[in-house]
């Protein structure tokens, strides 16, 4: 084989990105860390225990569903190619989150530690965190945007059922960045007692790694489940990129087959004209936030600037180290989808599918629609994975705003929507 | 013998049988000229090093009274040339050194030899990069080494002694002991894990160490001082500005050197 190998890359470094930009204090934390994982990855009980978990709690494996109507409309006039959702929307919890925030969980449980803490934009890893602290035992602490505890109030809702502690954080823009500071200044002083569960495959190292290695049963299940459909290989693979867990969890498993195209969708939000967006790969330059260099939204001065998209999962300024290395090396290509694009998608998968997905997710549904579209005729005998990590449930409100389904408001009563917004 | 100003400055304290005292301010609060005189109250008022801090959109070491205070910077369209304009304005009117704390990016994005052939020219002693750890600096080394600026690394309660002698290794000028896992901000006693820093980073091989976070009263800079060469004091100071201006920073200084009870 004369293709480079991507698959299995160990941290610190991806090409130039990942490292430690991290205060000093949390350096005994993160060492402490990397050897447990390093030590848990081939301890036979820990794995078993994982496995276990992820199929008698998450409900692994996750589905690969054809959507041949939702394909038949994307190609338009024109043939469809095969379409394949990998459903991660079918997991507890509702999105691929859970994946990771178990195996940490399992982590901090070997390393004595009795408090989790957590940050989230759309609140999908902050549910799985305090599913994962109730599961457990332990205490939870989660830390939202306000702006984000705005815009999901119903997950607001379900991590405190679930017992955790949700803390807005009034500061800076008010969204994830925002958050994963404030559980950084919790860490720095409760690291004794406390494992920050981070939720994407970003931070300081051995974050990045670990957190992939904990999401890539998304892409084994999923390159051998199209195996046994099809009988070979995808052409393409896509997947929403925000920090980009899980795209990096499903990218991984086909890493080194070089005839499949892989593609990340970053959040265009309301394009990239408009400064409102969340495209660090597509328009950021080398620069070190949270822990980790990569690409990072900022301006002459290096302050990062404020990210959108209509979609808070994936309103974040930088990207995972691996996937700045893999746009480097050219091995992944990176694109924006605006929001409007986006709710296209959406909207069709739930009219053409009854299945919901994720705004998060619905980029990687929108990437799709442009692949084939950009195929043309040759789209007839071409088939793409999906990733569509989380359902969309906690969306439905954003979504009914977007396309005005909302009785006029008269000033009298809330909308009957069932979700409080 | 030292050429390094940061070095010079806590020796000559050192000479005077006291620890030296440094200031932290961030930088533009609230506003340029304010923070200028407030440097320049500081020294009067007995600080032997200043610190400059540079305002950033994602402070992850610091507690909410800085915090709030870049911010305000921040929103007032702050830009970094402001940083060495201060820088300059201080050195000149006062014999302290003048070092600059930034977090990372801000000297990436410039690129680390630009950022430290502009502060070498702002007349700055040097930095202090809270989230830079040695196992990154080699390029930020290399840039302030060639313009001889000091360079100051942070060492923490659970550093170990190998770290500990990398820390002392890197760092030029002194070594800024952090005297309690947290951020910044006034807290009412002294961690006894300070005194366990400094010891820990001297046997590392570390010349100088400074003792910061959470130092707010002259007792704590009594007690810090018995063991540390300097007593960093920031938060306690930025409230002071924030409430009554560089006259109040002044007078806290002056308090907390032992000038004035």
């Amino acid at each position: 084989m004369s293709t480079p190998r991507y698959r299995n890359a160990e941290g610190p470094y991806f090409g130039r990105y990942g490292g430690r930009w991290m205060p000093e204090s949390l350096v005994a934390a993160l060492d402490e860390l990397e050897s447990a994982f390093r030590a848990a990855k081939t301890d036979e009980d820990f794995v078993a225990e994982y496995q276990r978990l992820s199929r008698d709690y998450t409900g692994r494996p996750s589905l690969l569903t054809e959507v041949p109507r939702f394909a038949a409309e994307a190609a338009g006039q024109g043939p469809a190619p095969r379409i394949f959702l990998k459903r991660e929307d079918l997991n507890h919890t509702g999105s691929h989150k859970i994946n990771n925030v178990l195996g940490q969980a399992l982590l901090a449980r070997r390393l004595g530690k009795t408090r989790l803490i957590a940050e989230t934009g759309a609140g999908q890893h902050g549910v799985a965190t305090a599913t994962a602290a109730a599961l457990f035992g332990m205490e939870c602490v989660v830390y939202m945007g306000a702006e984000d505890t705005r815009r999901q109030a119903l997950n607001v809702a379900r991590m405190r059922l679930l017992g955790a502690e949700v803390v807005p954080v009034a500061h800076g823009a008010q969204t994830l960045k925002d958050a994963i500071n404030e559980a950084l200044r919790d860490w720095v002083a409760s690291v004794e007692t406390t494992h920050y569960v981070l939720g994407t495959v970003a931070g300081p190292h051995p974050f990045p790694e670990m957190v992939r290695w904990f999401h890539q049963v998304i892409g084994e299940e999923a390159r051998e489940q199209i195996l046994q459909i099809t009988g070979r290989l995808p052409d393409a693979v896509t997947a929403c990129v925000g920090g980009g867990s899980n795209a990096m969890g499903i990218f991984h498993g086909f890493l080194d087959d070089p005839e499949v195209a892989l593609y990340g969708y970053e959040a265009g939000g309301e394009g990239l004209d408009s400064g409102r967006h969340a495209s660090a790969i597509t328009l950021g330059r080398s620069g070190v936030l949270h822990g980790a260099r990569s690409y990072l939204m900022q301006d002459a001065d290096g302050q990062t600037v404020d990210s959108h998209s209509i979609s808070a999962g994936l309103d974040y300024p930088s990207v995972g180290p691996e996937h700045a290395y893999l746009a480097d090396t050219g091995r992944v290509r990176y694109e924006p989808v605006t929001d409007a694009e986006c709710m296209d998608a959406f909207e069709a998968l739930c009219r053409t599918e009854g299945i919901i997905p994720a705004i998060e997710s619905a980029h990687a549904l929108a990437g799709a629609v442009r692949l084939t579209r950009s195929w043309g005729a040759e789209a007839a005998n071409r088939s793409i994975v999906v990733s569509l990590s989380g359902r969309g449930d906690k969306d439905v409100a954003t979504a009914a705003e977007w396309f005005d389904l909302l009785p006029p408001q008269d000033g009298s009563e809330a909308p009957e929507t069932g979700v409080q917004a | 013998m030292t050429d390094s100003k940061t070095a010079a400055a806590i020796d000559s304290a050192a000479a005077e049988g006291r620890p030296a005292f440094i200031g932290y301010l961030p930088a533009g609060f609230p506003d340029k000229e304010t923070s200028i005189a407030a440097a320049i109250e500081l020294v009067r008022n007995g600080a032997d090093v200043i610190e400059i801090g540079v305002p950033y959109s994602d402070p992850v070491m610091d507690g909410p009274v800085i915090q709030q205070a870049t911010t305000e910077v921040l929103a007032r369209g702050f830009r970094i040339a402001e940083v060495f304009e201060i820088v300059e304005a201080v050195t000149q009117a006062t014999d302290a050194a003048v070092l600059v704390m930034t977090y990372y990016n801000i000297i990436d994005r410039m690129g680390p030899a630009e950022f430290a052939r502009r502060l070498a020219e702002a007349g700055g002693a040097g930095a202090i990069t809270p989230d830079l750890i040695p196992d990154e600096a080699e390029e930020w080394i290399a840039a302030v080494d060639a313009h001889g600026l000091d360079r100051v690394f942070l060492a923490a309660p659970t550093s170990t002694p190998q770290r500990l002698a990398r820390i002392a290794e890197a760092s030029r000028g002194f070594v800024y002991g952090v005297s309690l896992m947290g951020v910044t901000g006034a807290r009412e006693a002294v961690s006894e894990a300070a005194e366990r820093v400094v010891r820990g980073a001297k046997e590392a091989g570390a010349q100088r160490v400074c003792v910061g976070l959470g130092v707010s009263t002259r007792a704590h800079v009594e007690e810090i001082g018995a063991y540390a060469d300097g007593v960093i004091v920031g938060t306690a100071l930025v409230a002071a500005l924030r409430d009554g201006g560089p006259q109040a920073v002044g007078r806290i200084a002056a308090e907390l050197t032992g000038r004035e009870i």
